[in-house]
């Protein structure tokens, strides 16, 4: 087990200042190679071709135009592709995928962009061109479920993804103020900017698949992928150096890449499928809709009694998936009576995946939103009232919190911001055509961790390389492995190598659930260590320049060991016993902290809207947050983590929306035209603060893991100070501009 | 996409005459090869009319203003006649798409500029003006972006350029060169409404090319305002947008100059409400019965109702910035964002 306080990490030098990415030149020069941009020899081009009914059967495909086509190669589709087997999709055993139906399965259309067949050819302008040409021929059937919110149905209620403590039902009956209201979130795009993309390519006669895929997760896919083709772990590699984001919805395989790598063996040549955008946006995943209905009591000073919270979210109907929007709850408020409950319905959509902070934003939505009604309907100050309500340790599990300072992020935040200035009386702070609002909402992520492994190598030519086969998705991983690397040897960051995104490295991580911090970096603090403790064995060895030392009296400075006299680099070390490197192995795990604290982030978000209501516009101009993470690892990084969550919330507050048509379920803006997200001049004024409270008990670097948080709440946020602006409470996501026009 | 046969025309005679069946010319490309990829315009030949030499701007002895076909619209918007001249063109330019489109796109591209329909850019729905006779599928569909005026029961599909709006305001005449020589036709005239022929989009003739807008002579001491209301603040077609232009004799509207965007199948001109300015006070009172006028023939689908009280508010506003001569900061800069 971790010795949680090491002295290493109480004041560091590397870790928690500010570092610029050690990749970044390598993207700036286009050096980085993305999945979608690698080339290999012999490589081919794949188009799928998507369902254009949304509920039917596929009837036939005439393929002849399609392969008359220039340089087309073959099509499959079903009854022309490789007998294979289902993944067993467990999180457990690290074969989760994001949709259970293998490709061209069976002739049944479940939803819109579903794969009817993949062309391949020589080009990618080929394979499109022919992909066009193919003529698919459907019976429609009437009855696609469109969407969660446009139906009554109530769907199945998921026991496992709920939770009850008191009695909430009787404490709601009797208290003295009371809440309840519904609230709807229409379905959301991932819209990360580089599409799905799967380059296959079999070797060694076809026992042998080497994948690039552009995943937030190559242990996940290539167990996956095993399971699929039936192969040997060993004889799968799963490769994504670089990743264009994924927001969620590149943690698990979907279909796409199955079909490419049957296309591959099946052709005997590297095929590659990069999914267009809209493909990546009907067939690559979604936030599903969600309808929610929170009721809270309070007694008259503003204490909570009761808070139950009924969720029902969409999944598709080739695969479950439950976006648990009462995850959070549980563990919010200070309150003896709570309940969460869970639904799914399913719809004739993609099917839904994780999406950032999935679940949960959701909630947070919901809960935040009502609170706010809740001190309205109290005259409170909505601040005052979430003070009133902290939960000085975890309500769910009865555990103490391993570090919390929300109280810290309420108050300092509503400094920065002026809350003191608000007027709570509704429309009272104007500017000329405009009126301001100011409204405030709480975040919070759960702070987990996984088991992880690492290696470190100290190099005869001064280098320094550690690997982990976790990824970097646009985050910063690189950077922070590196860092903690820099930490431990006193090495130069210019001398250290990183390698990640592979599975031939040592097993690592998803790159979701914000987790990937606090799991990575200590698997590579103990490969250090390790490598440490190999090289001052060779040191004090003979003939080493150390010789004859005591190993413990040796210690790590400024990239080589000293006896406190003097200092020799690594590489004279090695060079001095002739040895090309020592390699250090490492792994850590979460251990018993679990069952004596709870982990959890918290913050506080505060904006300001501007609304001119006579052209029914309404901005967010300001939005000023304290979020507490924790150790930043790498301050820059982790606060762009939050403002692009801030930005991610304006959109999903104000704009996002998935349109499926309420005929037949196709989905309409399946393009970023369309479907609308915020610009640079949507961006408000944005200042996040990090508190810095190194949470030990988490993990020896004291960070917690920041990708999420920073979306939490900003909806909420938004819709109270549309709210104080206004009097219209808008419950229903995006609140669009016919919303603001029905209620002025 | 399809394959095509792509020329580069060297004169504009030799373009005009290239009467080859489904031929298109491409200028800046931002409309035409979006669709190709699309497989929604199938063009045998591509003829690249870039070399042509249709790139100048030039005051004309009577006041006017000729613009060559392939002027960018960055180019436009920025000429020191129009920003002086012409300002209401200069914002509405800045208002539409993104710095890079502007930078591609052209002037009489912009004019040719093709719906953001949904269902027309999507080969799989039924579209009378993809695919005359197939129906419409945006009739009882996903209609929020579509036109409240100008709409027939085949088509209501909203011409989405915002310059044209502010050209619609201003007056103007294209020069179009044909195989048969050249001819001029008023702006007004050359969009057509969709009737029962909504694929025919434009007066222009197999082989004819756009070579010149010639704006009308400007209105003088004008203020003027063109206000775009959209979901976000930059880089979005209109929901409904308002090209204004007054001419005030102290509190008195002299002369006046009304056109829609957003919702409408073709840039519209609102001459009945023009007229029912002039004469009045420049007040609220005049500017809401000019948007009642301007929108008494407004109908409405299932989803786009919210256009007509939104275009009301963009009339009202925009008249009113117009009558100010100025405009609050917040409007400016995101006009040009």
């Amino acid at each position: 087990m971790n010795d949680m306080t090491r002295p290493d990490f109480d004041k560091p030098r590397v870790v928690g200042q500010r570092t610029p990415r050690i990749d970044g030149e390598f993207k700036l020069t286009g050096r980085a190679g993305y999945t979608g941009e690698l080339h290999v020899d012999g490589m081919l081009y794949g188009y799928p071709v998507p369902a254009t009914i949304a509920n039917g059967v596929l009837e036939s495909l005439d393929l002849d135009a399609a392969r008359a086509m220039p340089g087309v190669v073959d099509i499959f589709h079903h009854g022309h592709f490789e007998a294979l087997h289902r993944s067993p999709n467990s999180m457990a055993h690290g074969d989760m995928v994001n949709e259970v139906r293998l490709p061209f399965e069976d002739e049944r259309i479940y939803y819109h962009g579903q794969y009817v067949a993949l062309v391949v050819a020589e080009t990618f302008e080929q394979a499109r061109a022919a992909a066009q040409r193919v003529v698919a021929r459907y019976r429609e059937e009437r009855g696609a479920v469109v969407s969660l919110l446009q139906t009554e149905a109530e769907g199945t209620l998921q026991e496992s993804a709920g939770s009850t403590r008191g009695d909430p039902e009787a404490a709601f009956g009797g208290a003295e103020v009371k809440v309840d209201s519904t609230y709807h979130i229409a379905a959301e795009s991932h819209l990360q900017m580089e599409m799905h993309a799967t380059l296959a390519e079999w070797r060694d006669a076809g026992k042998r698949l080497v994948v690039h895929e552009s995943t937030q997760g190559v242990f996940f896919q290539r167990n996956a992928m095993a399971r699929v083709f039936g192969l040997a772990q060993e004889n799968l590699e799963v490769i994504s150096h670089y990743i264009g984001s994924g927001f969620g919805n590149k943690l698990f395989m979907w279909p796409h890449s199955v079909a490419t790598a049957v296309a591959a063996r099946m052709i005997g040549r590297p095929v590659k499928v990069v999914l267009p955008r809209q493909q990546d946006m009907t067939s690559g995943g979604n936030r599903p809709a969600s309808r929610q209905r929170i009721r809270l009591g309070a007694d008259r000073s503003g204490k909570l009694t009761s808070v139950i919270h009924d969720s029902t979210t969409e999944t598709s109907l080739v695969h479950q998936y439950v976006d648990t929007c009462g995850s959070a709850t549980p563990s919010f408020y200070a309150c003896d009576n709570v309940s969460t409950s869970q639904r799914v319905l399913e719809v004739n959509h993609g099917t839904p995946c994780p999406m950032r902070a999935p679940g949960e934003v959701s909630g947070i939505f919901a809960l935040e939103t009502a609170m706010d009604e809740l001190a309205v309907a109290l005259e409170m100050d909505p601040v005052e009232l979430r003070l009133k309500n902290n939960a000085e340790q975890d309500p769910a599990s009865g555990l103490p919190w391993s570090s919390k300072h929300l109280d810290e992020c309420l108050t300092s935040a509503a400094k920065r911001f002026g809350w003191e200035q608000r007027n709570p009386a509704i429309g009272s702070m104007r500017d000329g055509d405009e009126i301001i609002g100011y409204g405030m909402a709480s975040c919070t992520w759960s702070a987990g961790r996984q088991p992880c492994e690492a290696r470190v190598e100290l190099r005869a030519d001064g280098s320094l390389f550690a690997a982990c086969g976790t990824q970097d998705i646009g985050t910063g991983t690189y950077t922070i492995v590196a860092q903690a690397v820099a930490e431990l040897t006193g090495a130069e960051l210019s001398r250290i190598e990183v390698k990640l995104g592979e599975t031939s490295l040592p097993a690592g991580p998803l790159s979701g659930g914000s987790m990937a911090t606090a799991t990575v970096l200590p698997a590579v603090a103990a490969a250090a260590r390790d490598a440490l403790d190999a090289i001052k064995e060779v040191a004090v060895g003979s003939g080493g320049a150390f010789e004859g030392s005591d190993p413990d009296s040796l210690a790590a400075q400024a990239g080589g060991l000293t006896d406190g006299e003097r200092r020799v680099s690594f590489e004279e070390i090695l060079e001095t016993s002739k040895l090309s490197s020592v390699n250090g192995q490492g792994s850590a795990a979460p251990g018993d902290e679990r069952s004596e604290y709870a982990f959890r982030s918290f913050g506080a978000h505060f904006v300001e809207v501007r609304i001119d209501p006579e052209i029914s516009r309404v901005r967010v101009t300001r939005v000023v947050s304290s979020i507490d993470i924790g150790r930043a690892i790498n301050p820059p990084t982790a606060r762009n983590q939050v403002e692009g969550g801030i930005v991610m919330g304006v959109g999903m507050g104000l704009l996002e929306k998935l349109d499926y048509d309420p005929r037949d379920a196709r989905l309409i803006n399946a393009n970023v035209a369309d479907y609308i997200v915020p610009t640079h001049a949507d961006a408000p004024e944005i200042d996040v603060e990090l508190l810095d409270y190194p949470d030990f008990k988490h993990n020896e670097f004291g960070g917690r893991g920041v990708g999420e948080i920073g979306l939490t709440g900003v909806a909420s946020a938004i819709a109270n100070a549309i709210y104080h602006a206004t009097g219209k409470r808008h419950r229903d996501l995006p609140i669009t501009i016919e919303a603001l026009l029905a209620s002025s | 996409m399809r394959t095509f046969a792509y020329s580069r025309a060297d004169s504009v005679d030799h373009a005009a005459h290239r009467t080859m069946p489904d031929t298109a010319f491409v200028a800046g490309g931002t409309t035409l090869l979006d669709l190709i990829k699309l497989d929604v315009l199938k063009p045998e030949n591509v003829v690249d009319i870039n070399a042509l030499p249709l790139k100048r701007v030039e005051r004309l002895n009577d006041g006017r203003l000729k613009i060559g076909a392939l002027v960018t619209n960055t180019d436009l918007a920025h000429h020191p006649e129009v920003k002086s001249h012409y300002p209401v063109l200069s914002e509405a330019l800045l208002a539409g798409a993104s710095t890079q489109l502007r930078n591609m796109a052209t002037t009489a591209g912009n004019v040719m500029q093709r719906t953001r329909c949904p269902y027309y850019r999507d080969p799989a729905a039924k579209c009378n003006r993809r695919e005359p006779g197939s129906g419409c599928d945006a009739m009882d569909g996903i209609n929020r972006m579509h036109a409240v005026l100008g709409g027939s029961d085949a088509c209501i599909a909203v011409h989405p350029s915002d310059m044209c709006v502010g050209i619609a305001a201003i007056g103007a005449t294209l020069t179009l060169q044909g195989p048969d020589g050249e001819r001029e036709v008023d702006f007004a005239d050359f969009h057509r409404l969709p009737g029962d022929t909504p694929h025919i989009e434009h007066d222009l003739a197999d082989g004819e090319l756009i070579t010149a807008i010639t704006l009308d002579a400007p209105l003088e001491n004008a203020g003027s305002h063109y206000l775009k209301l959209r979901d976000r603040a930059s880089y979005e077609f209109a929901l409904a947008s308002c090209a204004a232009q007054l001419v005030l004799d102290g509190d008195t509207i002299r002369e006046a100059r009304l056109a829609l965007g957003g919702v409408a199948t073709k840039p519209w001109r609102c001459s009945d409400a023009e007229a029912a300015l002039v004469g009045q006070t420049a007040d609220k009172t005049s500017f809401e019965r000019a948007a009642d006028i301007a929108l008494k023939d407004a109908q409405a689908r299932e989803h786009n109702g919210y256009k007509i009280p939104l275009a009301r508010q963009a009339i009202v506003r925009a008249l009113r910035n117009a009558a100010r001569g100025d405009k609050p900061a917040s409007e400016t800069q995101e006009s040009q964002a």
